[in-house]
């Protein structure tokens, strides 16, 4: 069982209670922009096999949206973070790096 | 190839099975083949046999990370049916389930296709109005399916509960040619064949690189050393988006987990396959005696081949109202596999921003009833650059947005 810390109420919620929203940290690109943004934006993934930045929802819980990262190859949780925030905060990117040291933030895509 | 038969059964009977053959070779890989592919799971396997079989093209290598057939073709619950919605999974779908027919003929290889019948359960009333829907397509699309009331299912399945409080049955969509094969039969099947027609099926062999030369594929890095190619296949389902990557582009695919489990052998007790899609869970009994599971997949990106407890949880508790003699039944084994999910829940067969290298993916929880299909029109697209049964499929859709949307057709898992 997957068990994530929800950053907005501090709960430690198992799966059931949470709601995957996929791929975090992608740039929302809106109606002015190139065919190629918008199909990226809506629909291709990195989907890698390590390193995953997610969407979570506290469904049953608070309620709230919040990010983590966590392997998806061994289903470590590096970290759990709100979803306000721009990037992996340094704490998780050393943990994620402490496993994965080539490990890259690559910004916002 | 020695062919399989009855004398041939009863004369290795005779001379204490020491004549059997194996049923592919081994051999390390050559310099250079016309076309690899990557993946020897069904679609890799019935992708090299049809280059093979219907356009000549036989120096070919099927290369496998893993052991063949050991992904999602090994893991699925062998269910074969064709009664989709739209127009471009209907074809491709039909036509794979009329080659599962004769494919057993075909490749002189028992591959026990049964066509013992297939139900989608309707137990909500929008469910009612979507496969009445789905049935005047199939229709329109010569894929023979019927409406059936609730006592023709009871009649079809008696140990369903029809009038449950939660999920009452209310009718369902019937496909009397659909049923299920052996999987592993169908790999192996394909195997022996390719490996008949001189093709090399490189097993524990990982693809590291993508060789290209001035937007043109030209090879291969893999564990056993460079390979040269003209063309190059990706058949790697769960992978894809790994292997996309050391090619350099991006694909509209998500990894994620998709569960099944099987009960302790009982007797004979239902001749047909059910799928209940409102409750995700779909049943049908093994030539052992098995009660044969599938749920709905996890959600999240996942690369274990596990999948969560709670899933089977849900699945099981869902279907035990609609059978209650499952109630009783012990559960032996539950396995999953990584399915590869596109957004519109419909299939990636398509040419790539790199010459030379073609895709066939996202075939999500529903590649297995495809296998034989979706080898003919991805070998066709690869001998000539174009199949009418691809067209539709092209990972360019989602940036024009020509969806072939199955994910609202069947609402979950298909």
């Amino acid at each position: 069982m997957l068990i994530l810390h929800c950053p907005c109420c501090g709960v430690d919620a198992d799966e059931t209670d949470l709601h995957p929203g996929g791929e975090a940290h992608l740039k929302r690109y809106g109606p002015e922009s190139s065919d190629a943004d918008f199909e990226g934006y809506l629909f291709v993934r990195k989907n890698p096999k390590g390193v995953h930045l997610e969407r979570w929802r506290h469904a049953y819980g608070c309620g709230k949206w919040f990010l983590a990262a966590r392997c998806t190859v061994t289903l470590q949780v590096f970290g759990t973070y709100p979803a306000q925030t721009l990037e992996p905060p340094a704490d998780v990117q050393d943990k994620i790096r402490a496993v994965h040291p080539d490990w890259v933030w690559e910004g916002t895509a | 190839m020695k062919r399989y038969s009855a004398f041939a059964i009863a004369r290795e009977a005779l001379r204490h099975h020491s004549g059997w053959e194996r049923a592919w070779a081994k051999r390390p890989p050559k310099k250079h083949y016309d076309a690899i592919i990557v993946g020897a799971g069904g679609h890799g396997l019935a992708t090299a046999y049809y280059l093979g079989k219907n356009f000549g093209i036989t120096k070919v290598a099927i290369i496998e990370k893993g052991w063949l057939g050991g992904g999602n073709t090994g893991r699925n619950t062998t269910i074969i049916r064709s009664n989709y919605l739209q127009d471009p999974s209907a074809a491709i779908y039909e036509k794979a389930r009329s080659l599962y027919e004769t494919l057993s003929q075909d490749l002189n290889y028992n591959i026990m296709f049964s066509p013992r019948g297939v139900i989608m359960l309707a137990q909500t009333h929008h469910e009612v109005r979507g496969y009445q829907r789905t049935a005047h397509a199939n229709s329109l699309q010569g894929v023979t399916t019927e409406w059936i009331g609730p006592n023709r299912v009871k009649e079809l399945c008696p140990i369903m509960n029809i009038d449950g409080p939660r999920y009452p049955v209310l009718g369902g969509l019937w496909q009397a040619r659909g049923g299920t094969a052996r999987h592993d039969a169908v790999a192996w099947g394909y195997a022996r064949a390719c490996s008949d027609m001189g093709m090399d099926i490189i097993q524990k062999c990982e693809v590291t690189g993508v060789k290209q030369e001035g937007g043109k594929v030209t090879g291969v890095e893999t564990s056993q050393g460079d390979i040269s190619c003209n063309k190059l296949g990706m058949v790697v389902a769960g992978h894809a988006s790994v292997l996309a990557e050391k090619a350099g582009f991006r694909l509209p695919i998500e990894s994620v987990a998709l569960q099944a489990l099987v009960s302790e052998p009982i007797k004979p007790c239902m001749d047909i396959v059910v799928m209940a899609n409102t409750v995700h869970g779909y049943l049908s009994q093994s030539d052992k005696g098995e009660m044969v599971i599938g749920g709905g997949t996890d959600g999240y990106n996942n690369y274990t081949q596990r999948g969560s407890f709670h899933h089977v949880e849900e699945t099981v508790r869902a279907l035990v109202e609609t059978f209650p003699m499952l109630s009783r039944l012990k559960m032996l084994r539950q396995w999953g596999g990584i399915v590869d999910v596109t957004g519109d829940r419909s299939p990636i067969l398509s040419k790539t921003p790199v010459d030379g290298i073609f895709v066939n993916c996202g075939w999500g929880t529903g590649g297995f009833k495809a296998i034989p299909g979706s080898g003919w029109a991805m070998a066709e697209l690869m001998a000539k650059g174009q199949s009418p049964l691809t067209e539709e499929f092209s990972m360019y859709r989602f940036r024009e947005g020509k969806f072939i949307d199955e994910s609202v057709a069947a609402g979950v898992a298909h």
